[in-house]
């Protein structure tokens, strides 16, 4: 147990009247440390982070935020922290600088603090000049900013982000994760859910990947890669009818064969040899591609499933 | 509410450095927030109200203006010619007036008691947004009511001193009918409220309220005339009306109706009651939907 943490779960469970959406997990986040909850949809991300954000309730099991029980006080666990809500919620009647006070008075924070924290924060969510716009004039992009700025007005040390990214075009994304990273940087702690494996591995320091509110394995994106794939992963596409019956043809290529109804995957430490092999068979894909193995393969490893489907 | 005054000078001493910037610890923001959250709340309310100021001023200014002029002026010249013995001896004019201030009062709180509360649990969700704050939910709906019924309190007032002009209320208490207007639209509200965030689906229920439970209280609770001169069977209708109520207690303050004092006590105790009773379970529906 690491007596820093400042996020404890042991066994934390939550049922939606027969369903258990959290089905008992353990984990502990030490500080500064950004830490990733990472699965498909309804694998109970969203139910964790509410219970660590202390508006949800659990059945049972142990939670303490900077050693505080959230059902018991929920009012000082809030205090601590910065939430990113998987919807935005932003006062849409509201002027984009208003909508930051607003919520830094939910804080108590006086005035004379949050004028000019508010500017800070615009200008760090790159919103400077929308500080006027009404918010339903702004952008997918430029909402989520202005949510994550919100949660930042009472400088809060752990900030919780459900799919921070989800929905925005990749530009906005790089913008996003640009200031996340800068936040972490601050020794801020971060945490998040996602169902991109790329956020994932740039952004978190360790995570854990869960499905059906159970936790399949926890690491760092490298090391869970190590343990769970192979460096390379080649990628055949041979058309949708023979994909499913070339497997028998493709044995003893790689270390591991997977079929998806598109392509077939083989796991090997090189990439190019394998494919040399595949050639030396009589075998011709009609595309090929090499590359890294990333966090989808982990996925696909341990639940047979793709994590976006 | 007013603008934001213009930067202070104190502000511009300390420009936006991070450095000089530090919020107080998050222990201080619990503990302001369990004592002060509801006005943190009505605070935000307000806000937004003040985005609709013009429309408030028109409908708190020009519809009792006209209302007046109309009922009381226009009707009121024919109805009066039949003698004021009807009406308890007082003018047409002075005898709808203080009705007039409670419909609308309670007009307002079948708007502001319906459709955002359903925007705050559904459509933009704007509850769940203070939600992840130190707030609780039972100080959201506390901030809620609190921000309307300075709301009712405005618009009453405002009501009144327009009526007082017209000349609408002779006695020395008349502007206690302000806040009983007040206490009718909540009377009418807080239940409202309740039933408002115990809805999970639209399908057309505020349109239904207002049109099969609004405008019945408006027209059968001795609004334009006494209850008495409607037929038994439909006095009921008067009887569980938060307008009926207030309108009667409310005549009392402005031209001294003669009542006997229990059922002044009623009006009060039956306004108190119903406000009260919706209070607790729009409160017990806060806690629960935003519990789960």
């Amino acid at each position: 147990m690491n007596p820093d943490a400042v996020i404890r779960a042991e066994q934390l469970r939550k049922n939606y009247g027969d369903v258990a959406a959290v089905d008992g997990i353990s984990f502990e986040v030490p500080p500064g440390e950004s830490f990733g909850l990472l699965g498909p949809n309804g694998a109970g991300k969203s139910t964790t982070m509410k219970m660590i954000g202390g508006v949800s309730q659990r059945t049972s099991g142990k939670l303490s935020i900077m050693g505080l029980d959230p059902d018991v006080n929920g009012p000082e666990v809030r205090a601590h922290l910065g939430v990113v809500p998987q919807q935005d919620n932003l006062d849409e009647e509201l002027k984009v600088r208003e909508n930051l006070i607003v919520y830094g008075r939910y804080f108590g924070l006086p005035l004379s603090y949050l004028r000019p924290k508010a500017d800070e924060l615009l200008e760090f969510a790159q919103l400077t000049d929308k500080a006027k716009s009404r918010v339903d004039a702004l952008s997918g992009g430029m909402k989520r900013r202005l949510t994550i700025a919100r949660s930042l007005i009472n400088e809060p040390k752990i900030l919780l982000l459900d799919e921070p990214t989800t929905g925005l075009d990749p530009q906005a994304r790089h913008i996003l994760w640009d200031r996340l990273f800068r936040l972490k940087e601050q020794g801020v702690t971060l945490i998040l859910t996602t169902h991109y494996m790329d956020e994932a591995e740039q952004l978190c320091d360790r995570l854990i990947v869960v499905d059906k509110g159970r936790i399949m394995a926890e690491g760092s994106p490298a090391s869970l890669i190590r343990e769970h794939s192979t460096r390379e992963v080649l990628e055949l596409r041979f058309g949708s009818e023979r994909n499913a019956t070339i497997g028998a043809e493709l044995q003893g290529v790689g270390e591991r064969l997977e079929t998806l109804p598109d392509r077939v995957l083989i796991y090997a430490e090189d990439g190019e040899t394998a494919l040399e092999q595949v050639s030396a068979r009589g075998l011709h894909p009609l595309t090929s591609l090499v590359r890294r193995s990333s966090l989808e393969d982990v996925f696909l490893r341990l639940t047979g499933r793709s994590l976006v489907d | 509410m007013t603008d934001e005054p213009l930067t202070s000078g104190t502000d511009k001493q300390f420009p936006t450095a991070a450095s000089a910037l530090r919020a107080h610890p998050p222990a201080v923001s619990a503990a302001r927030a369990r004592r002060w959250g509801s006005f943190f709340y009505a605070e935000q309310v307000l806000r937004v109200m003040r985005g609709y100021s013009w429309s408030f001023i028109m409908y708190s200014i020009a519809q009792p203006a006209a209302y007046l002029f109309a009922m009381g002026v226009g009707l009121a010249t024919l109805v009066d010619a039949n003698g004021a013995a009807a009406f308890g001896g007082v003018s047409y004019l002075q005898f709808i007036a203080p009705a007039l201030i409670v419909s609308a009062a309670v007009m307002t709180a079948s708007g502001e008691f319906s459709y955002p509360i359903m925007d705050g649990f559904k459509w933009r969700r704007v509850f769940y947004g203070p939600h992840a704050s130190p707030l609780v939910p039972q100080q959201i709906a506390a901030g809620h009511v609190l921000a309307v019924t300075l709301k009712f309190l405005v618009q009453s007032v405002a009501y009144f001193v327009i009526v007082a002009l017209f000349g609408g209320s002779p006695g020395a208490w008349g502007w206690m009918s302000a806040l009983v207007a007040t206490l009718a639209g909540l009377s009418f509200g807080l239940p409202l409220m309740a039933y408002a965030s115990s809805i999970t689906k639209d399908s057309g229920q505020f349109a239904l309220v207002q049109r099969f439970i609004v405008v019945p209280l408006f027209l059968f609770s001795g609004t334009f005339f006494p209850l008495d001169s409607l037929p038994v069977a439909v006095r009921w209708v008067g009887w569980i009306s938060p307008v009926w109520h207030g309108t009667e207690l409310g005549r009392v303050f402005t031209y001294g109706m003669e009542e006997n004092p229990v059922l002044t006590v009623i009006h009060v105790a039956y306004l108190v009651a119903a406000a009260a009773a919706g209070w607790i379970l729009t409160r017990r529906q806060f806690v629960k939907r935003m519990g789960q």
